[in-house]
């Protein structure tokens, strides 16, 4: 491993990686969307962006349904992953929650095609109240609670591993100097879980963004995600270069949260 | 106390019924006769016959698993040898550079990096086929192995490396007894995840994709726009199942092991 | 090291392993010529029983793989790494296609059943000598409602769409042309202007129509019109014929004001490997029998009159899907407008899907 010739051989791969797959692509992007369809130069994608208000509000939109998800994500899985460290068979528990992002998430998705239509589980359920159907599927309710339902998993894992790593002591402690249980929970748990709410959040927030099958199978396009959008004009309209404009956007976003936070963004798919 | 631990178990159920029920709903109309999803008519097996008998499927499937195993094999290769290449290099700034390059991939959203894929095929004219979607799985999997070996790395004990060159081994020697045999269990995370990338993604490879080359994910996708199909409700069941069995095998595993560590550890204390 | 030596050898030889049992699977049932022919075509748009026939008769494997509108068929074609024997644009698409150079060469004289094609569909505006394409069926756009919701007899125009009463209850196919051109029409414009004022204009129509829009879809549509999911849908006579054949309660209305005559074409692209498979194909799909059984199984008009007389009476005499002359002068079909206005009806209907409700 001292020699310089192995050095180089091991890194030779990686940075053949690098330069393909990081830096062309996102260079090709760039250009893709300070150019138009005959290849001149021009800004004229990025002022029919911020000009055009349908844009400014689809982005505007997109990122509030990403928070929305995350937020709701987060109110169910907070709860979910504290009660977990308190239960005997943690393991088990673990894989019964992790077993579900197992299986396709096309084929979730497809699930909820028949249980929300207005013959499906859900409205005969209701039915039995007597609420006549009741129109779930194709709105913004049934986009938001399917996209939940996808990112829970991952939004209760490190979570739960977060507490994991409190000392009980520590609560215990708490509790023993006369602290109620919202005081607990807000000056001891939440700041000590802190760690794991974030990379959480990190985790859904940004996936959100780009729900694009979902947008069309459950929110019958009458969602439309800076995702959606992407794929529209890289996949349908073939306007490429307006395509790589609201990505191009989309990364600058990206990185000035990055920077803002200042962490570095774990992805989805927690270990097992 | 034991009032709270029963909430905390209800609050529990809840949330794992609500997860299993889209699965159990597959299921179960898996087995009816019918054509839709609202009402089960009569117990059938006829959609595991058309499942088995549907070549087009059956064929994905296996080339859905061909994908993904091939490209967590190179991903893994080119990760952990840039993952080594990346703890040689001594200058901080090019180090956190190189990172930073890295987690390009992990951060971006898929509809971007399938975007910028199909834009980079295009550029370099390489059809979209079996390939092009091998490199893309290769492309997004490399920077997680990267991510999952270096920190074996960056833990590892160089003074053996040091002591093994005393002792007069060679590089090869030194690299297959000393540096990989020390972080094996990152590359095996890392083929793991790799290979759950390549499983999971619809995003890119749905832009990547064509000439008769589908995965599993965009079969399903586009199968799922033409309608509800029973038979997508027996694959659902085949593939709850493959995963259930991989998961308990898994299960006992794990569990297998952390006894064998306990025992160790009373050793220890003895 | 060994060790990972073996596991990587394990993992190459399943792989192998898989890869054989991959080419076993895609193996035609028959093993004369193990040559193959790429169909690029709309979901569910040819009767699968004539893709055996058709193997079983010549030896050629098909991959039939699809598309859910012209514009992403286009992209994947042009994209350049394709190489289909066989595309079935619209005729708009054909000539775009052309123009784009895109396409080879088809020589009618070649197919002895070319002759069965009926004289009013054959020379048509957009291929004047069927130079490129060959007809595979004609139909319309049109209405769709569910007669549970709504009266029969109460839609007979686009402007009835925009009424209180279906508040939430329309499905749209997602077609940028399609409903940027009923738009168009239910404004007195016609659905082929290139002027982007009134464009414009059809896109505040559109806005006004969102809040009575459930989904813009696309063939998924069948199964929600089937299952009652929606009183009223806009697609094409075909979509509609496979609806109205699984539910009773359904029925298709041409709306007065005019609509759209589309034809949609085989054609073959230039990047294509397999041109003698594309032709025996073509003909194939013009031998009277099958277009008779194709017809049939999709629920489109064939433009094949020989076709048509093997159909039975009900089909070819439902004013539905076979209108007469009266409604066919009203009748406009799609021109190619060039890119720029093209893109212009695209991102004005992204436009509407993203802001009208």
């Amino acid at each position: 491993m001292n020699s310089k010739k192995t050095k180089v051989l091991f890194m030779i791969p990686y940075l053949l990686w690098i330069i393909l797959f990081v830096i062309l692509p996102i260079l090709l992007i760039l250009w893709y969307s300070i150019t138009d369809s005959s290849q001149h130069l021009t800004l004229v994608n990025f002022e029919e962006f911020f000009t055009n208000g349908t844009f400014l509000r689809m982005m505007l939109n997109s990122f509030w349904y990403a928070f929305l998800i995350t937020l709701v994500t987060l109110i169910i899985s907070y709860p979910a992953a504290y009660y977990l460290t308190r239960m005997k068979n943690q393991q088990l528990w673990l894989l019964l929650i992790i077993l579900p992002t197992w299986i396709n998430l096309l084929l979730k998705a497809y699930a909820f095609i028949g249980l929300l239509s207005n013959s499906g589980l859900v409205n005969q359920f209701l039915g039995l109240f007597g609420i006549s159907p009741v129109n779930i599927l194709f709105t913004d309710f049934a986009f938001m609670f399917v996209a939940t339902y996808i990112e829970i998993p991952f939004m209760i894992l490190p979570i739960y591993n977060a507490i994991k790593e409190i000392n009980p002591v520590i609560i215990q402690a708490s509790e023993d100097l006369g602290a109620s249980k919202w005081q607990t929970f807000k000056y001891v748990l939440w700041p000590l879980s802190w760690p794991g709410v974030e990379s959480g959040i990190q985790a859904i927030f940004i996936p959100s963004l780009s729900l694009f099958m979902l947008t069309r199978l459950i929110g019958g396009n009458r969602v439309i995600t800076l995702g959606t959008a992407i794929e529209e004009y890289f996949m349908t309209t073939m306007n490429w270069n307006m395509g790589a404009t609201i990505g191009v956007i989309l990364i600058i976003l990206m990185v000035a949260v990055m920077i803002l936070t200042g962490s570095k963004i774990k992805r989805k798919k927690v270990e097992l | 106390m034991r009032k709270r631990i029963s909430f905390a178990k209800t609050y529990l159920y809840l949330v794992l019924i609500v997860l299993y029920i889209p699965i159990f709903y597959l299921i179960y109309f898996s087995f009816s006769s019918g054509k839709n999803m609202n009402k089960f008519q009569h117990f059938t097996l006829a959609h595991y016959q058309t499942l088995f008998t549907d070549n087009r499927l059956l064929a994905i499937f296996l080339e859905t698993i061909i994908l993904a195993l091939l490209s967590s094999l190179i991903a893994t290769i080119i990760g952990t040898m840039g993952a080594i290449a990346i703890s040689q290099v001594r200058r901080k700034r090019h180090k956190n550079m190189l990172l930073a390059l890295n987690n390009v991939l992990m951060v971006s959203p898929d509809v971007i990096i399938g975007a910028s894929f199909l834009v980079f095929f295009t550029a370099l004219g390489i059809g979209l086929n079996f390939g092009s979607v091998l490199l893309s799985h290769i492309a997004f999997s490399v920077p997680i192995v990267v991510l999952m070996v270096l920190p074996r790395l960056n833990e590892m004990d160089y003074t053996l490396v040091d002591a093994a060159r005393d002792l007069g081994a060679n590089g090869y020697q030194v690299f297959s007894n000393v540096i990989i045999p020390a972080i094996l269990p990152g590359i095996a995370s890392g083929l793991f995840m790799a290979l759950t990338y390549s499983l999971d993604d619809f995003a890119v490879t749905f832009f990547v994709t064509g000439n008769g080359f589908s995965t599993l994910s965009v079969e399903i996708y586009s199968r799922a726009r033409q309608g509800i199909d029973l038979e997508i409700n027996a694959l659902s069941t085949v593939m709850f199942l493959f995963v259930l069995v991989l998961v308990v095998i898994y299960y006992f595993m794990t569990t297998k092991r952390s006894k064998k560590a306990k025992r160790m550890m009373r050793g220890l204390i003895k | 090291m060994k060790k990972i030596l073996y596991a990587v050898a394990a993992i190459l030889l399943v792989c192998l392993g898989l890869g054989y049992e991959v080419s076993r699977l895609e193996q035609p049932a028959v093993k004369a010529k193990k040559q193959s022919l790429i169909i690029y075509n709309w979901g569910d748009y040819l009767d699968p029983a004539l893709i055996k026939k058709f193997e079983h008769q010549t030896g050629y494997h098909i991959i039939y793989e699809t598309f859910d509108s012209n514009e992403a068929m286009y992209t994947k074609i042009k994209q350049g790494g394709t190489a289909y024997d066989i595309a079935v644009p619209s005729e708009y698409m054909v000539t775009k296609m052309e123009k784009a150079h895109l396409l080879d060469k088809i020589d009618p004289n070649k197919l002895s059943n070319f002759k069965y094609l009926g004289n009013s569909f054959i020379h048509q505006s957009f291929d004047k000598k069927n130079e490129f394409s060959i007809p595979y069926f004609w139909g319309t756009l049109g209405i769709i409602y569910n007669d549970k919701f709504v009266r029969p007899g109460s839609i007979t125009k686009w402007d009835d769409l925009w009424s209180k009463k279906y508040r939430n209850n329309i499905l749209l196919v997602d077609s940028a042309r399609d409903i940027m051109g009923f738009a168009l029409v239910s404004l007195g414009y016609s659905m082929n202007t290139t002027n982007l004022l009134k464009l414009r204009l059809a896109l505040t129509k559109l806005n006004g129509l969102g809040s009575n829009v459930k989904a813009v879809i696309a063939d998924e549509m069948k199964m929600y019109m089937v299952q009652n999911e929606a009183a009223i849908g806009v697609s094409w006579s075909g979509e509609a014929a496979d609806m109205m054949a699984n539910n009773s309660h359904l029925h298709y209305v041409v709306p007065k004001e005019g609509s759209n005559l589309w034809f949609d074409n085989f054609v073959i692209p230039r990047t294509a490997k397999n041109k003698k498979a594309a032709y025996a194909f073509i003909n194939f799909m013009l031998d009277p029998k099958n277009a008779a059984q194709n017809a049939e199984y999709v629920g489109y008009a064939t433009p094949n009159e020989a076709a048509m007389k093997l159909l039975p009476k009900s089909i070819k005499n439902d004013k539905q899907f076979y209108p007469d002359p009266s409604t066919l002068k009203n009748l406009q079909v799609y021109r190619d407008l060039g890119p720029k206005v093209t893109q212009a009806y695209n991102d004005l209907f992204l436009e509407f899907k993203m802001y009208g409700r």
